[in-house]
């Protein structure tokens, strides 16, 4: 099914694509159809840089898995980093 | 035996008289022939779904595909189009919008020097809803509907199509025959939802043919997913082109 669900989240920091590191602004996070990864559905994230058109744009597909997996990981290492450094 | 086709992204007039991007398929006989619009799925104007409308052409119809994402990404690849529309807030795409648009491709299609005056619409998953709503708005002669979801039922809290009027309940404003194309593995629209769109045609007096496909899930038409289902997808096409044979003949 389409899910047709987006969340939108507001970010700062930098993503690499085809044509080189770029300044990404906003992200959507959505569990949709995939374009490229072989499942039904897949936990897709774009990192985005509205001003600079649509190919601004990292595209990631994960399987829920995955997604879960990452998720996990990226709190284990946040929480993990020496403070003050944020 | 001239079999020629002629399969190029074109201008069109669309919603609101904006100009839009859309891809056309038409095959190079004097016909005349019928015209056929094409509605993507949600992912995109994309690769598979520019083959399908080439296979229309094929097959011997006119036929034509809005990119309806060509005002939020003109020229983009479809997946980032996709990507920017969603960023933009525009998915789903108001109803108004879609209907716009079928409006002005039919237009296209009727001018085309061989076109025959009859026009059908099919759609994919979204575009599956979308080819519903087109047919219950504007003066089509045939419709297809490829497993749409959410034409029947209530988008659950929280979804953006909740809210939006339930257009099942239009069905006797449908002025041609419509083809539903499902797969059995689907949830969105699953058999229940497949049965409640029956009910709402009959009781309407209006002539259909639906299809359930086994062991096919959603998306299975889509020749570049996962879920492409060879099998069903191949019996899906011979229905499809006997169906607008039939209904698009002059």
């Amino acid at each position: 099914m389409c899910t047709y669900l987006t969340e939108k989240v507001a970010i700062s920091g930098s993503a690499k694509g085809a044509s080189g590191w770029f300044r990404v602004t906003e992200g959507s996070v959505y569990f949709d159809h995939p374009v490229h990864a072989p499942y039904g559905h897949t936990l897709n994230i774009d990192f985005l840089a509205p001003e600079q058109g649509p190919s601004a744009r990292v595209a990631i597909e994960l399987n829920a898995e995955s997604a879960r997996a990452l998720m996990k990981a990226i709190e284990a290492v946040l929480e993990s980093a020496p403070p003050g450094l944020e | 035996m001239y079999d020629a086709v002629l399969s190029e992204t074109v201008t069109i007039t669309g919603q609101g008289g904006d100009a839009i991007e859309a891809y056309s398929a038409r095959p190079l006989s004097p016909g005349p022939v019928g015209g056929v619009v094409v509605l993507h799925h949600l992912p995109g104007y994309d690769r598979q779904t520019k083959e399908f409308t080439r296979s229309l052409a094929v097959g011997g119809f006119n036929a034509v595909m809005p990119n309806l994402y060509s005002r939020e990404a003109p020229g983009a690849d479809p997946d980032d189009a996709m990507a920017a529309a969603r960023a933009q807030g525009a998915i789903p795409i108001p109803d108004e919008r879609i209907v716009g648009e079928v409006a002005g491709a039919i237009a296209y299609l009727n001018g085309l020097s061989n076109a025959n005056g009859k026009v059908g619409v099919i759609g994919h998953c979204s575009g599956g809803r979308q080819s519903f709503l087109a047919a219950v708005s504007l003066p089509l002669d045939a419709a297809v509907d490829c497993y749409g979801g959410f034409v029947v039922g209530e988008p659950p809290a929280g979804h953006p199509l909740q809210g939006w009027e339930p257009i099942v309940n239009r069905a006797p404003e449908l002025p041609c025959p419509l083809l539903g194309l499902f797969g059995s593995e689907d949830v969105q629209p699953g058999q229940a939802h497949v049965a409640e769109l029956e009910a709402a045609l009959k009781a309407a007096g209006k002539e259909y043919k639906f299809r359930t496909y086994e062991g096919a899930n959603h998306g299975f038409m889509q020749a570049d997913s996962a879920r492409y289902h060879s099998v069903s997808a191949v019996d899906a096409w011979a229905e499809i082109l006997a169906w607008f044979g039939r209904y698009l003949a002059a």
